[in-house]
């Protein structure tokens, strides 16, 4: 891998890349008074439409806006192709992987994947061994998230099999851009993506063998930091938005409360992580889920979206196998790479590992949401040691990847626009076909020379366009 | 409808109106306490009615000891301790609101929300600075707001009739407590006062106007107001929007019209009040003594209310 960055705007000679023309022409006639003013108004309606998320750990509850950049990222419709064409067959290798795991486990007895590494594994839930699921779908959302390096290749980071967060600020930027820059989007062709949640809706009914089922979206409540999504989720879908106290379980059937008595629920998306869904299976104390909606969903009444256990297939000591899986589900080779990784609890990785930790980015294999991690290159001695420490008594619990150098997109920053880098995450549907609209949420790290894009951590967003060449 | 969210949209709306009712009696009476006033008082007594008839005279004293006129408006306007201030109607409501956002139109929400919003910064900016007339009229014109919203913009489905049960709900009280608060504040002299009198003139026109009904008793009556046409005018006239059988009728009404069958107990109780109100004359109501009656229809609006909650909002 090289060292230097890609920028997605400019090539290397300093020359404008063809799919930013238009908007490089726009930006030089456009008076930098109107940008600021047009930057005003878009933190203004962000505000008055509560487009905000809750930290967590902040008692005060306080919502904050995600900082939103007028400046788009965007990618030629045939470089697009590839990368929907590789999360698709991603996804589908990975939905296999879960049903595999949860029946007959091939790919574990062909020495491919080692049994302790899934056995063993926190999101692997005993629960849904044997079950059968609905066109054998776990994953019915994903998100895939994409960084590209120094020459420009796009990497799998990870992916997201429980669930995926930040759907609603792709849909949200696109709709503030064209809300503030009309004339952007009649100079040149920029692929719509309004129509996902009509496609999420439709997967989430295709996920039911009913014929029309009843679909909700379960919330952890009005404090959960994505709280946000999951009421925009529910109302652009035209479903209830329901936490565990308005469901009951009676007869392995589920039912909500409502003004005209108990009604039918049969599928339900659910934004909720297993440990919280059913208190009789998982964590008793948790007052978010309901009880016994884990016997309902084994009895067969009841589709969850994602299904319980898929975390053991987004976990980061599995993924160095994914290539493997399509290869060996698919009988293809992968059309996305992964970043090299060492697995920690390998031996001779583990001593690669420890002599290079200043180059290399440890992560929590369980860890999510940018925390708990080493990025070498900017840490300290002492928190190089400390991490040397921690890889030393746990190595199971950790792998570690080169530092990539993240592509970069011109931003506005206080001092006017600058680079800062960015990842992309595609959200893929999996129901009757796996799909995806065009395009994706874009996060930026807006502080200089930071890799670190989680909005928990001072990131960004950016309106993705997918452009006709 | 998800009972939660009948509950939230029907809480959202019963703050909002409160929020208002407490800017109008808030105005009505700050501008009656300018006035010269007989007897004792600096025009305390008209401020500590508004603290006798939301119930929170007590909550005033313990905190802040004696009556003081600019203590007294902030303790209604802005006190975030003050469940019963308008700040508190505006946050709680916008919290109702976040939780249904859902299943509400984005003009309803960002209305509550904007309002919200400014509500902070009025609040820092503090009551003396931004001026008591001025913040009484911002909230009802922000409360027109949200009723223009709701009515030209959502489906008028369950979640319309679960606003406007709280909306009507909180109406009704409001206009009972009002009534009997003024006619209270009479007390022994009421029947001596003569309605003619200034001070008599005064506070009924006060009241009329806290309920924005000054013009329509002129229209109705063409004289001077007197005791007996404002109960009637207030309790009996369904022409009259925040009149109490005009209220009556539109919950008659709206729960009539509610899918499902759980709703008996709470069906029942609203057509009986709405045909009691319909066959009822004034002088029935004053024979039995306005205030005897006023309390005892303030305790049936509040049976209705519970008879709601516990048919829809709490449902199985």
């Amino acid at each position: 891998m090289s060292r230097t960055f890609y920028d997605e705007m400019y090539d290397a000679s300093g020359e404008c890349r063809p799919h930013y023309r238009e908007f490089a022409r726009w930006l030089a006639d456009t008076p930098q008074e109107l940008l600021a003013q047009r930057r005003r108004e878009a933190d203004l309606l962000f505000h008055r439409a509560g487009i905000t998320f809750t930290l967590y750990g902040d008692e005060q509850g306080t919502e904050r806006l995600i900082p939103f950049d007028t400046i788009p990222r965007a990618i030629p419709m045939s470089e697009w192709r590839t990368v929907e064409k590789g999360c698709i067959q991603r996804v589908k290798a990975l939905n296999m992987f879960l049903a595999d795991l949860y029946h007959n486990q091939r790919i574990i007895k062909a020495g491919i994947v080692p049994a302790e590494q899934v056995l063993a594994n926190e999101g692997y839930q005993i629960a849904m061994q044997g079950l059968d699921l609905h066109r054998d779908i776990y994953a019915h959302i994903a998100g895939v998230d994409l960084v590209r390096d120094g020459d420009g290749t796009y990497y799998v980071l990870e992916d997201n099999l429980r669930t995926p967060s930040g759907v609603s600020y792709m849909l949200e930027d696109r709709k503030m851009m064209m809300r503030l820059f009309p004339e952007l989007f009649a100079a040149q062709r920029v692929a719509p993506i309004d129509h996902y949640p009509n496609l999420l809706l439709d997967t989430l009914k295709s996920s039911s063998p009913l014929d029309n089922p009843s679909v909700v979206v379960l919330t952890p409540g009005r404090f959960n930091s994505a709280y946000f999504e999951h009421a925009f989720l529910a109302r652009e879908m035209g479903v209830e938005l329901v936490e565990g106290a308005d469901l009951f379980v009676r007869d392995d059937r589920v039912f909500m409360r409502t003004t005209a008595g108990p009604q039918p629920v049969d599928v339900i998306y659910r934004r909720l992580d297993d440990a919280f869904l059913d208190p009789l299976a998982f964590n008793p104390e948790s007052m978010l889920g309901v009880p016994g909606l884990l016997a309902a969903y084994r009895s067969g009444n009841l589709v969850l979206a994602n299904a319980i256990g898929t975390g053991v297939a987004d976990d980061k000591s599995i993924y160095p196998y994914v290539g493997d899986m399509i290869r060996f589900y698919l009988d293809e080779e992968p059309i996305l790479k992964n970043v090299p990784t060492w697995q920690c609890r390998k031996p001779e990785e583990l001593s690669h590992v420890l002599a290079n930790l200043p180059e290399l980015v440890v992560k929590e294999t369980q860890g999510s949401g940018g925390y708990g991690m080493l990025v070498g290159p900017a840490a300290s001695a002492k928190e190089i040691e400390t991490f040397r420490e921690r890889l030393k008594a746990r190595p199971e619990a950790y792998i570690a990847q080169p530092t990539l150098c993240l592509s970069t997109c011109p931003t506005f920053v206080e001092k006017g626009i600058a680079p800062r880098h960015i990842d992309l995450r595609p959200f893929v549907l999996s129901g009757r076909e796996t799909r995806l609209v065009p395009g994706g949420l874009t996060r930026v790290a807006l502080r200089e020379g930071s890799l670190v894009v989680n909005s928990s951590q001072g990131g960004g967003t950016k309106d993705t366009w997918i452009v006709e060449d | 409808m998800l009972s939660r969210t009948a509950s939230e949209l029907y809480w959202m709306s019963r703050y909002l109106e409160r929020a208002e009712n407490l800017a109008r009696m808030l105005e009505v009476s700050y501008s009656l306490s300018l006035m010269p006033q007989d007897g004792r008082g600096d025009g305390l007594d008209e401020l500590a009615m508004s603290l006798l008839s939301t119930g929170t005279l007590e909550l005033y004293q313990e905190r802040h000891g004696d009556l003081n006129a600019a203590r007294m408006l902030h303790f209604f306007a802005l006190d975030p301790d003050n469940q019963a201030s308008i700040f508190s109607c505006l946050r709680a409501a916008r919290i109702n609101a976040h939780a249904v956002r859902g299943r509400i139109t984005a003009d309803i929400w960002e209305n509550i929300n904007a309002t919200w919003l400014e509500m902070l910064n009025i609040s820092s900016e503090g009551l003396g600075r931004y001026g008591i007339s001025r913040f009484c009229e911002w909230v009802k014109e922000r409360s027109h707001l949200f009723r223009g919203a709701t009515y030209g913009t959502i489906m008028r489905g369950e979640a319309y009739s679960f606003i406007r049960l709280g909306t009507f709900i909180e109406r009704a009280d409001n206009t009972l407590r009002l009534l009997d608060s003024r006619y209270e504040m009479f007390g022994e002299e009421s029947e001596e006062v003569s309605d003619l009198s200034a001070r008599g003139y005064y506070q009924w026109s006060a009241l009329l106007r806290a309920l924005s009904s000054f013009e329509a008793y002129t229209e109705v009556y063409r004289g001077s107001p007197d005791a007996r046409q404002i109960s009637e005018l207030l309790l009996l006239r369904a022409d009259v929007p925040r009149s109490l059988r005009a209220c009556m009728e539109e919950l008659n009404h709206i729960l009539s019209h509610l899918p499902g069958d759980n709703g008996r107990p709470a069906q029942r109780l609203a057509a009986e009040l709405d045909a009691r109100l319909r066959y009822t004359a004034i002088d029935e109501i004053l024979d039995e003594g306005l205030h005897t009656w006023l309390t005892d229809f303030i305790l049936l609006v509040r049976q209705l209310a519970r008879a709601i909650h516990s048919s829809y909002l709490e449902a199985v």
